[in-house]
């Protein structure tokens, strides 16, 4: 169980930056009065941030990926998130085999 | 939450094993894990690992993928009434996009409480640091990793929040403008500009919609 030194900074500079954007918008709303318009642009983040996280991997991978994202999204209108889950891996898994990967 | 950390177990199996075949010893994976808890910039680290490590690179690296959290603090921060001031700093060094994304859905119709945040946020950590560790240990055994769609695990969670945050035509106007923006600015930039493109391009449509809000379910 050893640690490289080089290693053990560059895993520190990583926590610090990770560490510093956590608490900044802590910070920041100190600072910033939320009215209606900073409400609206606010609520808009959640869904813009996860949507463009998995945009490209959905959208231009691979129909692949394509349609296990698509599978996985109608599977969450009615199924719990562990089952929609497995249905999103199982069904790229298999398409994969189908579509041979790599395009 | 069992199914988020059931979720989360086989990424970070992936995680260990994708860090071990990079060279690191599984006491720096976990260390990594622990201090960092932050699965995405993790797997770019992975990416752009080199020997000696740089630690201007991937610091800078994990600042810019995990930018976000700025957004999402401020966000999240804004609905913990309940939290004492420390309580409110030692949550956020827990926000991972889960936990965030668990905890904006109860507060749209609860108090979100110190306990409540705990009981979701610590055993998500444990798992994370936990199976990265075991992951480094195994990773040989598990074999690729994307010949049994593992890989998927991840998007695929992603994917079943966004749908817990439809409530309609809005929602719809922001998530194609954010998807178009992650998309096109993937193909033409390197690195991680996509997210804060997708995040941008959502939030003004969502305040050009503005003009017509209610009517919500």
């Amino acid at each position: 169980m050893s640690v490289d030194l080089n290693t053990f900074l560059a895993i520190l500079a990583m926590a610090v930056a990770t560490i510093a954007t956590r608490i900044g918008g802590l910070v920041l709303i100190r600072y910033v009065t939320i009215g209606e318009n900073q409400k609206r642009a606010l609520e808009a983040i959640p869904p813009a941030v996860l949507m463009a996280v998995i945009a490209p991997t959905a959208l231009v991978t691979g129909p692949a990926e394509t349609i296990a994202a698509a599978a996985t999204a109608v599977a969450a209108t009615r199924l719990p998130l562990l089952a929609s889950v497995a249905i999103g891996v199982i069904s790229v898994a298999l398409l994969r085999q189908v579509f041979g990967g790599a395009w | 939450m069992t199914p988020l950390i059931v979720a989360v177990m086989p990424i970070g199996l992936v995680f260990g094993a994708v860090a071990a075949a990079k060279g690191l010893t599984p006491a720096e994976v976990t260390l990594m894990s622990a201090l960092v808890f932050a699965g995405g910039s993790q797997f770019v680290a992975m990416d752009i690992w080199t020997h000696p490590a740089s630690w201007a690179a991937l610091g800078f690296s994990a600042l810019l993928v995990n930018i976000r959290h700025v957004l999402m603090s401020a966000s999240i921060g804004a609905k913990l009434e309940g939290f004492s001031g420390p309580a409110r700093y030692a949550s956020m060094l827990l926000l991972a996009d889960e936990i965030w994304a668990m905890a904006e859905m109860r507060a749209s119709n609860a108090k979100l409480t110190p306990a409540w945040y705990a009981g979701l946020a610590v055993p998500f950590y444990c798992a994370w640091v936990l199976t990265s560790l075991t992951g480094a240990m195994v990773g040989a055994l598990l074999g690729d990793p994307k010949v049994i769609g593992l890989d998927f695990a991840f998007p695929a969670v992603f994917i079943i929040l966004v749908m817990g945050f439809w409530k309609g035509r809005e929602t719809g106007a922001v998530l194609a403008a954010s998807a178009c923006a992650a998309v096109v600015t993937h193909q033409l930039l390197p690195g991680v500009w996509y997210i804060a493109a997708g995040a941008a391009a959502g939030v003004v449509v969502a305040m050009l919609s503005g003009g017509r809000k209610e009517a919500h379910a």
